[in-house]
């Protein structure tokens, strides 16, 4: 396997900081989303096991009673997980290389021409991340008109995910191939979701660059896994090792625990190995 | 051959092991997977060359810039405009969604006539001209039996050139009855008018104040120009400002905010009132506004009425809190109070807006950084006065059918009395026009107002959309879409700026529609006479043109137009108008419906998810809604857990819901953040019209409440109203 970022010394690890105080449950990460990258919909989308959401905005309850209950919304993106490696879940388990992760960019892609529908991704991924389309999209008509040529629609039978908008990723290279640069600014490459936040809650960039807001905001000990420095800062399901690049930000201590599966009396700021 | 059994058995083991080796079927299985993937009905967008077309978006008051990426000729995605002095980049759900509603197959694609019953859906097309000579014919009708009162329009705002021309078209045809869509606005005008003494809009300075005590007010459940106060609620964030909110129901403002304080719905006026003896008692207050009139009064109201322990009795908010709360509001150093509940598109109680407006000017803040601003319309609007004949002159003297301005003085537009004024007799109209607005499905207690229009021979609607209003209609004369027209935005809801934005068309018309300025001038000019010379100008764009003067290219160049010098007006503070004498023995709004059969409050909630105005929810929207709120094709009752108890309810059970006005039938959701005894419905579900995404799912929650005249405003001031919730 290769080491992370030995072929290329300059590789990135683009990842997302989502501060949840800031975040307002207003859902507009989840509509830009949908908008950039062609997602369909169909007439009942109540049933959310097989609603396509590349992002998906959760809501989290402190299970007290009234009058002391809390809410707080948690934006679900997918992780991007490395792994140890670039061993993502999913890429660990499809049978087609239809997932895999890119050593340059840190991001996992989903080729849809090649993905043939097995689901072992979906039933790998911790984080429900991924969507199955039970149905070909239909639009109604005139709606096609829309479409972003960016990304292709997909058909029936194959598994879709977010991708951290790759083709903006993409775009982004290609301007700065033809004014003859190799890196991008930190503004130049930015998620659909991240431009949209009305409440300013979601910070993309590269984590391996200390320049980034990202690294700033989490700290991520990447020696360890990539864990965050920050003591409000956490992972989604941190124990399972999956690495993520989606990072959280709390003040809210129930919020935190919330993020992982803790026996009731353990201390979760005691790190496990 | 003779077949025996074990050459049988050879054959089907030898075929069975064939098949299973061979990679035919496996072959032909992928082929057919991926011939069937490549049907050609999964579109292949195409490609073309880039572009983007700024824009400020139409579909709430929130007035946001937007910056329009196009492929071609085509809209694929909208984003917020960066620099944009209301939303500065940022962007909502349905702003992202309007290319959804632009290419919508429930959009009204021509002129309509009506041919079946009313609200049959049974249409026929019909040209332009016909349609304007259709309704201009209708109107000289009624003109020459000299009922021209009795025509009457329902517009969404009265500020902007769209709506004025409007104004401007009843005045010279003859009719007094220009109605526009109640919100909080009007509570805050009339209490700008009536504490202040000035005609203005009130702005809130709320990125600089730095305690922020909200009345029930959704700060980012869409309160106000909802991206503008996601930001303000980021920057309180950062800067560690607080925001206290005062609720019965754990609402997003709520649980984003730094305490939540739980209050027995309708008794917020007593509230304000009980803070401001404890500030006056402390002598918190501030000391150059004591010297203002009404004061001693108004001081004498707080001291004997609302004592610490009666307002706790009323409000059901312990005694120390009160005093506490009063205390750090009093002594921040730019403490700002609101009001207007959820989304702020009801208006609410005039005496809860006095109330928290005189609690405002206690502490100073009004016209002053993080306060409260007065701010006056842009005054951009100078056309010349209208010639009226003698019809017209006879006519604009007529009373209002909704009583404003005669039975309310203080009132501009009662839509919420009309209802109840013509099912009652009490007044008719004989024509409607309705524009930007949806009031069969917005206003409450809809099916009153269906009956209303019932009556009403004709109604036209210049609707986009097939919505609840234009299916109910006689005519459609179908407007443009945000996206292809040209239309200026003032101020817009809450903002302390003085600034113009420019809609502008960003692709040309997909159907055969036209701007409703251009539509109205044009139907002014088929009546002829002195209501054709009110309107000298050829289209609606060289009006607008002509009335932004030397604005038009700034806003060409910018995308909007913006004062320099922040303008506020000042009057003399009152703190004791008339209107609060009803303060000395509070009495919160009574709730329709007795005690005995409706058990519990049924209020509504507001979500930035739910479009609950002029426009419906987008496809995308409403997937965006979570399934606590939509479950299948029934919305959810939020229900305290001990209520549920009580009433035997669980989780995702259906349940009937009646009220005196209406029933549905609902999905429980038990939420421990809603005060017990007391149920929430969403506002913005529960659409018959637009399309199979939107139709059908959840009920109408302005069909479960009805109207309460604010005695003062006559405004509408209901909050809920009382209910019963059973196992079915």
């Amino acid at each position: 396997m290769k080491e992370e970022g030995k072929h290329n010394k300059k590789a990135k690890k683009y990842g997302m900081v989502i501060n949840l105080d800031n975040c307002t449950g207003c859902g507009a990460c989840m509509v830009a989303c949908m908008a950039e990258n062609n997602v369909p919909f169909k007439e009942d989308e109540s049933d959310k096991l097989d609603s396509i959401t590349w992002m998906r905005v959760y809501k989290l309850a402190n299970g007290e009673s009234y009058p002391d209950a809390d809410i707080c919304y948690l934006p679900r993106p997918c992780m991007h997980c490395e792994g140890y490696h670039g061993h993502s879940p999913c890429v660990s388990v499809c049978p087609a290389v239809a997932t895999d992760y890119n050593h340059d960019t840190g991001i996992v892609s989903q080729i849809y021409t090649r993905c043939f529908g097995c689901r072992y991704c979906m039933g790998a991924c911790p984080y429900h991340a991924r969507y199955f389309n039970w149905w070909d999209p239909v639009w109604p008509e005139g709606m096609t008109k829309y479409l972003s040529p960016n990304v292709s629609a997909r058909m029936r039978g194959i598994v879709e995910k977010c991708s951290f908008c790759f083709h903006r990723h993409q775009l982004a290279m290609d301007k700065a191939f033809l004014e003859g640069r190799t890196e991008l600014e930190e503004n130049e490459y930015q998620t659909s979701c991240t431009q949209a936040c009305p409440a300013g809650a979601i910070t993309f960039g590269d984590l391996n660059n200390p320049h980034h807001k990202v690294n700033q905001m989490v700290k991520p000990d990447n020696k360890h896994g990539g864990r965050p420095g920050d003591p409000n800062a956490f992972r989604l399901l941190e124990r399972l090792g999956t690495n993520p690049k989606v990072y959280y930000i709390s003040s809210k201590e129930w919020v935190r625990r919330a993020g992982d599966n803790y026996l009731a009396n353990e201390d979760r700021t005691v790190q496990q190995h | 051959m003779k077949v025996g059994r074990r050459s049988f058995l050879s054959f089907i083991i030898g075929g069975a092991a064939g098949t299973a080796i061979t990679p035919l079927p496996w072959k032909l299985m992928d082929d057919a997977s991926i011939w069937s993937q490549n049907w050609p009905w999964t579109p292949v967008p195409p490609d073309g060359e880039y572009s983007y077309v700024n824009s400020v978006c139409t579909l709430c008051p929130g007035g946001c810039g937007i910056s329009v990426r196009k492929v071609d000729d085509r809209v694929v995605k909208i984003e917020g405009m960066k620099g944009y002095p209301v939303n500065a980049g940022g962007i909502c759900v349905l702003g992202l969604s309007g290319h959804q509603l632009l290419y919508s197959p429930t959009r009204v694609k021509s002129p309509l006539k009506r041919v079946g019953k009313r609200g049959e859906g049974k249409w026929e097309k019909i040209s332009w001209d016909e349609a304007i000579s259709e309704v201009a014919k209708k109107l000289s009708e009624i003109r020459s039996k000299g009922e021209s009162h009795s025509v009457g329009s329902i517009v969404n705002a009265d500020s902007g050139t769209i709506p004025n021309l409007f104004k401007r078209f009843l005045t010279a045809y003859g009719s007094p009855n220009f109605m526009t869509m109640p919100s909080m606005q009007d509570s805050y005008k009339m209490t700008l008018q009536l504490m202040q003494g000035v005609n203005a809009q009130a702005g809130f300075d709320a990125e600089n104040a730095d305690f922020i005590l909200s009345f029930g007010s959704g700060i980012i459940d869409g309160w106000g120009s909802p991206v503008r106060m996601f930001k303000a609620n980021s920057t309180w964030k950062a800067n560690g400002k607080k925001v206290v909110q005062i609720e019965p129901r754990l609402s997003n403002t709520a649980a984003k905010s730094d305490k939540w304080i739980p209050i027995k719905p309708g008794t917020e006026a007593a509230l304000a009132l009980g803070l401001a003896n404890v500030i006056i008692t402390n002598s918190q207050h501030s000391q150059k506004i004591s010297q203002s009139s009404g004061f001693e009064s108004f001081k004498k109201l707080v001291q004997n009425e609302y004592s610490t322990d009666k307002v706790s009795q009323i409000t059901g908010i312990d005694s120390a809190s009160i005093v506490s709360l009063a205390k750090t509001f009093a002594s921040a150093s730019k403490p700002l109070a609101i009001c207007g509940r959820g989304q702020g598109s009801t208006p609410g109680s005039l005496n809860e807006f006095m109330a928290v407006h005189a609690l405002n000017a206690l502490v100073g803040n009004i016209n002053e950084q993080g306060g409260v601003w007065a701010v006056p319309e842009v005054d951009y609007i100078k056309w010349p006065e209208v010639n009226l004949d003698e019809t017209a002159t006879n006519g604009v003297q007529k009373e209002r059918v909704d009583g404003a301005g005669s039975e309310y003085p203080h009132a501009k537009s009662l839509l919420n009395r009309l209802a109840e004024v013509v099912n009652s007799g009490d007044g008719s109209l004989e024509a409607l026009f309705v524009t930007g607005a949806n009031p069969l499905y917005s206003m409450p207690d809809s099916k009153a107002m269906k009956k209303a229009f019932d009556s009403i021979p004709f109604v036209v609607s210049f609707s986009s959309y097939m919505d609840e209003t234009a299916s109910n209609s006689d005519l459609i004369l179908p407007n443009h879409v945000c996206l292809e027209r040209y239309e200026d935005v003032p101020t817009t809801a809450g903002l302390q700026k003085n600034i113009i934005g420019l809609t502008r068309p960003v692709v040309k018309p997909q159907f055969s529609t036209k701007n409703v300025g251009d539509t109205i001038m044009l139907i002014a000019k088929a009546l002829g006479g002195s209501i054709a010379e009110a309107f000298p100008w050829d289209s609606y764009e060289a009006c607008l043109k002509e009335t932004l003067g030397a604005k038009w290219d700034v806003l060409v160049e910018n995308g909007f137009w913006s004062d320099s010098n922040s303008k506020t007006v000042s009057g003399e503070f009152n703190f004791y108008p008339k209107a609060m004498e009803s303060l000395s023995n509070f009495s919160p709004v009574s709730l329709e419906g007795s005690t005995a059969s409706y058990p519990l409050v049924l209020i509504p909630y507001d979500s930035i998810r739910l479009a609950n105005g002029y426009i419906g929810d987008p496809p995308f929207v409403i997937k965006a809604v979570e399934d606590t709120v939509l479950n299948g094709k029934a919305a959810c009752v939020e229900v305290n857990p001990k209520t549920g108890k009580e009433l035997g309810l669980t989780e995702g059970r259906y349940a009937s819901l009646h009220t005196p006005r209406g029933k549905a039938k609902v999905k429980v959701h038990l939420y421990e953040g809603i005060m017990p005894g007391i149920i929430a419905l969403p506002r913005g579900l529960g659409h018959t019209a637009y399309d199979k995404y939107l139709a059908g799912k959840g009920c109408n929650f302005n069909e479960l409440i009805g109207p309460a005249e604010d005695p003062v405003s006559g405004l509408d001031a209901a909050w809920g109203i009382r209910a019963r919730l059973t196992k079915v």
